[in-house]
This record gives C-alpha cells, structure tokens and sequence, in this order.
C-alpha cells in the first residue's frame, strides 16, 4: 500500500438541510483512502451514511443536500474545486458506479447498445461503429450471451441478474481506476448474488480496478473484500483490514453487527438486530452517537464524541474504551 | 398490432350503435319539433303542417324513426337540414369541419410550444419565481371560462390595439399561396390562444410533474454516473421519458379539443363545426345536432385509439398483439 490512493476522501461533511433549523448530518467528518487494486467495504445498518458517501464521491448529491466540507482526490485533483462540466469528465472515466436497483437504473426507453454506446462515445471519443464493437465485446466479457442480440434489447427484456452484468459492463467500459458498487446484489437472487460479485471480482483482477463495496453482507464482506470501513450516525467508527477487523474487533457496534449473525452460513441480508434503532440523521444523541444503544456505554460517553483513534499501523476505531494508546 | 388496430376498430361499431341510440333518444326526449319554436303562420292550417311533419317521418313510432334515420347514416347520408332548406348534413358539415381542424391544430401548436418548455424550465427549478407565476398562470388558465377570455382578447387586441382580426378566417377569398396561409394564420391567432388556453395551462403542469418525476429516477442517476452532459441527461433521458405520457395525453386531447371549439368558435363568430352546432340547436334542426354528436364520439373514440397506437411507438414496454 506504498503506492498513491486512487481515492482519497478527507473529512467529508455531506448534509441534508431539511429545513430552517433541521440538519441532517448524513456523512459527518468521514475520511478514507483507497489504493490501487484492493476492494474496500463499507458497512452499516440502514441510514448510516453508505450511499451518501459514494454519491459525494461521484458528486450526485441532490438538493436539499450539500457537501458542506472536506476533500475528495482522484489523480491529484480535488473532485470538489471542479465545475460540472469537468466532473462529467471524472464519472464514469474514472470511476464507474453501479447501483442497488438493476431493475431501474437503466433507462426503460432506450436500447442497451444505446446506453452503452454513448457512454464510450462520450468518453472516448470514437466513432459510432467501434464504440458499438467495443460495447458488444464487452457484454461478451461480462458473460452475456448472445452479446449482438442484446444489444438491441431494451432493458425490461433481460433479468435482474443480467441488468446488473450490463451495469458492470458499463462500469468498466471506459477502463475505471475505481468502482463504486452500492449494494449491488442486494436486490438479486441468492443463487445470483455470487455469480455476479464472482464477475466484479474477475473484473477487478483482469482490469486492476480499485472496488469500494457497500454492502449490509458481512459474508460478502468477508469472501471479497480486503479492508472494512464501519460507518454509523454518518461516521466512521472502525477501520481496519478484514481478517483483522473480523478477528480482532474493537467497536461495540462492530461487535453487535457480528454477534447479530448466527452463523455465517445462513442468509443474512439485512443486519440491525442490536438493539434500538439508528437515531435520525437530524437528531444524534450528544457524545457517543451509538451511546444511545450501546451495552458498554460509560459517562463520559453521552458528553464526548470521541475521535477516530489509531490502535495501530492499520487499524482505527472511534470509541472512549480506547483512548490513551491501549485497551485498559 | 395491426391486428389490434383492426380488433379495437370492430369494437368501435357497438360503440358507435349505442352512441347513436343515446344521441337520437335525447334529441327526441327534447320538447319540440322544428315546427314547434316558430311562430305559426295563422294563415296556414294545421294540417299543413302535419303534413310536413308527416313528410319528415315525424309523425312514426320512435323506434321506427331510429332505424330510417340509422339505416340512412349506415349508407352514408345524414338526411336533409332543416333549417337550410335542400342541403345535405354531410354538405354543411364538410364546409366547415376543416375550419375547425385548422383552428384545433393550431391550439395545439400553441399548447405545445408554450406549454412544454415552461413546464421544463419550472421542473428544472422548482419553487422558483419563474415557476411560480407559471403556477399562479395555470390556474388562471383552467379557471378562467373560454368565452370570457375569449372576449378579453378581441377587446384587448382586436379593439384596442387592433392586432388581429376578431372574427372570420380570412380577409379576402383573392388571397392565395404565402399571402393566404399568412392571412388565416392572422385569423386564427386569438380564437387559437383562446381554445389552447385551458390545455396550455395543464400541459404545463403535466410536464412540470412529469420531468420532476422522471428527474428523480434511477435511471437519471445512472445517466449522471456514466458522465453523461446536463444537456444529454435532459434532453435526451429526461424528456424521452416525461414525453411518454404527454404523446399519450395528446390522442385524448382530440375530443375536448372539439368540445371547446364549440364555445370559442361561437365568442369569435368563426365558421367551424362549433358555430354549426350551436346554431342546429336553436333552429332544433335535428338531423345536424346529431350528426355532429356523433362526430364528436367518433372524434373521442379515435383519438383514444391513436392514444394508446402512440403509446406503444413511444414506450418500447408496451406492445399489443
Ligand atoms: N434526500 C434526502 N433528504 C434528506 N435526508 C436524506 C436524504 N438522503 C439521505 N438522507 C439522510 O442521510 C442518511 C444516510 O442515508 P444513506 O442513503 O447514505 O444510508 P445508507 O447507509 O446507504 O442506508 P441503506 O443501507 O438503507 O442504503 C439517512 O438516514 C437520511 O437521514
Ligand atoms: S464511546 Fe462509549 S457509547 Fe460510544 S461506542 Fe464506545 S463505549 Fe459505546
Ligand atoms: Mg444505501
């Protein structure tokens, strides 16, 4: 990890102002980095800040939302002092997404050729007649059959499972250092969701791509990924490799999102069985902001937030139990 | 699809058969026969104008009345006005129903041209001053009668600052070519804003719903993703979509379209179907009331058939067969 990130996303403040004085601290102070060719996770029960966070990266925050603060480097460039213009050059160039829903995130109207074909075109450059060939092959490549044909279907013609394998031909279509994956099997059948995160994996080995992975799967998050970020109340509140984080966990909420699966076997979608529910993104408790449900939860906790502390080279964690260098 | 075209066409004859018992039932439920509202000549005896009513079937049983009158319509013919006296329906109405035609397309050309860019630019910033005084106009616009607004603008810019004609559809019957078209066109403009008014001020609305909507939507977000312009995710992702049940809209409009006209070709004196009809129902000079009754049903049934024809050209999730 010596090299540059190809993502490096530094105190990160995304609100929702819902109105005069309701705020809605969707990403608060979050800051991470990603490096070349590894996949990274982000977990977190429902509303913990996960979308918001790779929609401020791609800059597809919609009113009454607002990257109110930090900085978002890809290439050297800081994402936020670009005009529109200019991030329209960084989507999809740089960094593919791909979306919860393969249901709807293509449009109904035109042709899967179409929308792939424009996307090259834009991007690219080329001419009609090799952005299709390029298109074709791709689909190929994302095991498609009967690429030619599909190429003149429109969406609503294909399964969720093959929408998704479309999606993730056009996240790679213009060669990414980086994809942004939403949950993207949450919405698929089980016997479809490993085909298609074994596909995102094949594509990230054979194109070198740097994989920021959300996902609630803590499965998932242990066969493909190589580093965890935990996110709760619009933070981060631990960090750490995956082997480590799995066995060496320190959050209480990272422990509540593991002991909340009986066993890994079984199929766990939806994480939250801890206790309470996540507070609203405009209404965080003072201090802690798991205090709230927290079983090891102290005094100190409901005044202070406390900081993102590193326990070491690669490991981070936000809770008081930690503070002054050690586990006491 | 052609199939279905032909399939919905053979369920337009039951529609039409129970269409046109409902429109001769009513005009004979109506008090009165063409006799009845003029002032008698006490010079002529009452048998004479029994005999007249004799001669024009009036004096049959109503259902007897119907089939003749039906048959006749089956062959093509609506039978003889009363008012004009030797002329055919068909005649009088094919003298005035391209007027109409012209006066409807135009509506709609202004509907279109006005309607659809405001209810853009009001979906693109919503809550904005502009959208709101397109709001506060669209319910003007519905609320607002067309004749009243209609006798607004002949004071306004006919008699006032004497812009367009207030009446009639053209100067002169020497004009041809260029000189002509611009010359109708001159006379369409204020019973054309009049009639488009009420449709211009819900098409606004349509679209400013339609692309908020369709804005909203996974696939935009896709589209942004992918690094597509703010001008491609518009124009071409947004509007194809919000246009779907605006193309849709328009194969309905067909009818009202008609309806309107009625009353706006009458506040304009213009010589179209409307001003036929009115002046049908005050001579209750049947045989056109109900000619154009039925017109106005088939004007209805068509256009919810091209309705849903353009539905399926637009919308590659739609198919009949
Ligand atoms: N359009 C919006 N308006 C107001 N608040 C919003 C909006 N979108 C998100 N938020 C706030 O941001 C918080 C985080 O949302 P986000 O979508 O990032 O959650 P998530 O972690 O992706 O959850 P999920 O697992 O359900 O996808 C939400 O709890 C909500 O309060
Ligand atoms: S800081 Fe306190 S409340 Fe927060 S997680 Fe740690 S122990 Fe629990
Ligand atoms: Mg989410």
């Amino acid at each position: 990890m010596s090299s540059e990130p190809v993502l490096d996303v530094q105190k990160l403040k995304t609100y929702f102002y819902l109105d005069q004085n309701l705020v809605a601290k969707a990403v608060d102070d979050v800051s991470f980095s990603v490096y070349p060719g590894e996949t990274v996770a982000i977990v977190g029960e429902s509303g913990s800040g996960k979308s918001i966070t790779a929609l401020s990266i791609m800059q597809l925050i919609n009113k009454p939302g607002r990257i109110v603060e930090g900085s978002i480097r890809v290439r050297e460039k800081n994402l936020l002092d670009l005009k529109e213009k200019q991030m329209t050059t960084i989507r999809g160039n740089h960094i593919g997404m791909i979306f919860q829903e393969p249901m709807t995130a293509l449009n109904p109207v035109f042709t899967i050729g179409n929308q792939l074909t424009e996307m090259i075109r834009k991007h690219k450059k080329v001419s009609k007649e090799i952005a299709r060939n390029k298109a074709t092959e791709l689909l190929r490549v994302v095991g498609i059959p009967r690429p030619d044909a599909i190429m003149k279907e429109y969406p609503h013609q294909l399964s969720g499972g093959m929408r998704q394998r479309v999606m993730i031909a056009m996240a790679i279509s213009c060669e990414p250092e980086l994809i942004i994956a939403d949950e993207p099997t949450t919405a698929l059948d089980v016997t479809i969701q490993a085909q298609i995160l074994d596909l995102l994996k094949d594509m990230q080995k054979r194109y070198n791509l740097a994989v920021l992975l959300i996902t609630h799967d803590l499965g998932v998050v242990y066969e493909y990924t190589d580093r965890v970020i935990v996110m709760y109340g619009g933070q981060i509140v631990e960090q750490a490799p995956t082997k480590k984080l799995l066995s060496l966990t320190k959050h209480p909420y990272t422990n509540g999102l593991l002991s909340s699966l009986p066993n890994m076997e079984e199929d766990v979608e939806r994480l939250g069985t801890i206790k309470g529910t996540v507070p609203a993104a405009y209404n965080f408790p003072a201090g802690c902001r798991f205090s709230t449900r927290c079983p090891a939860v102290m005094e100190k906790c409901r005044q202070i937030n406390p900081p993102l502390l590193q326990l070491d080279a690669d490991h981070f964690v936000r809770c008081h139990l930690y503070e002054d260098g050690g586990d006491e | 699809m052609y199939q279905y075209i032909i399939r919905r066409f053979l369920i337009f004859i039951p529609m039409l058969i129970a269409l046109s018992i409902i429109v001769f039932g009513l005009a004979k439920a109506a008090p009165g026969d063409p006799f009845s509202g003029k002032i008698l000549d006490p010079e002529v005896g009452m048998e004479v104008y029994e005999k007249q009513r004799a001669e024009l079937g009036l004096d049959k049983p109503v259902p007897v009345q119907y089939v003749r009158w039906a048959s006749k319509i089956a062959q093509g013919s609506f039978g003889e006005s009363i008012t004009y006296k030797g002329r055919s329906v068909e005649s009088l109405i094919k003298e005035r129903f391209l007027n109409t035609v012209y006066l409807g397309l135009f509506a709609l050309f202004i509907t279109l041209i006005v309607a659809l860019p405001i209810g853009i630019y009001s979906a693109r910033r919503p809550y904005s001053l502009i959208d709101y005084g397109t709001t506060t106009f669209g319910f003007f616009g519905l609320a607002v009668p067309n004749f009243f607004f209609g006798l607004v603008v002949i004071y306004l810019f006919s008699i006032k600052l004497g812009w367009f004609p207030a009446q009639g559809t053209i100067s002169s019957t020497k004009l041809t070519g260029i000189a002509e078209f611009k010359d109708r066109i001159h006379h369409l403009v204020l019973p054309g804003l009049t009639l488009g008014l009420a449709s211009t001020a819900s098409y606004m609305r349509y679209m400013r719903s339609e692309v908020m909507d369709v804005l909203g939507s996974d696939f935009i977000r896709t589209a942004k993703a992918k690094g597509m312009s703010a001008n491609n995710v518009l124009y071409k992702h947004t509007l194809r979509n919000a246009m779907i049940p605006i193309i849709t809209l328009l194969g309905m409009e067909l009818g009202p379209l008609l309806g309107g006209a009625i009353i706006t070709e009458q506040v304009f004196n213009f010589p179209g179907i409307g001003t036929l009809f009115i002046g049908s129902v005050i001579n209750r000079d049947y045989p056109v009331v109900m000619a154009i009754t039925l017109l106005l049903g088939v004007a209805i049934l068509v256009g919810n058939l091209l309705a849903d024809i353009f539905y399926s050209v637009v919308d590659p999730r739609i198919r009949y067969d």
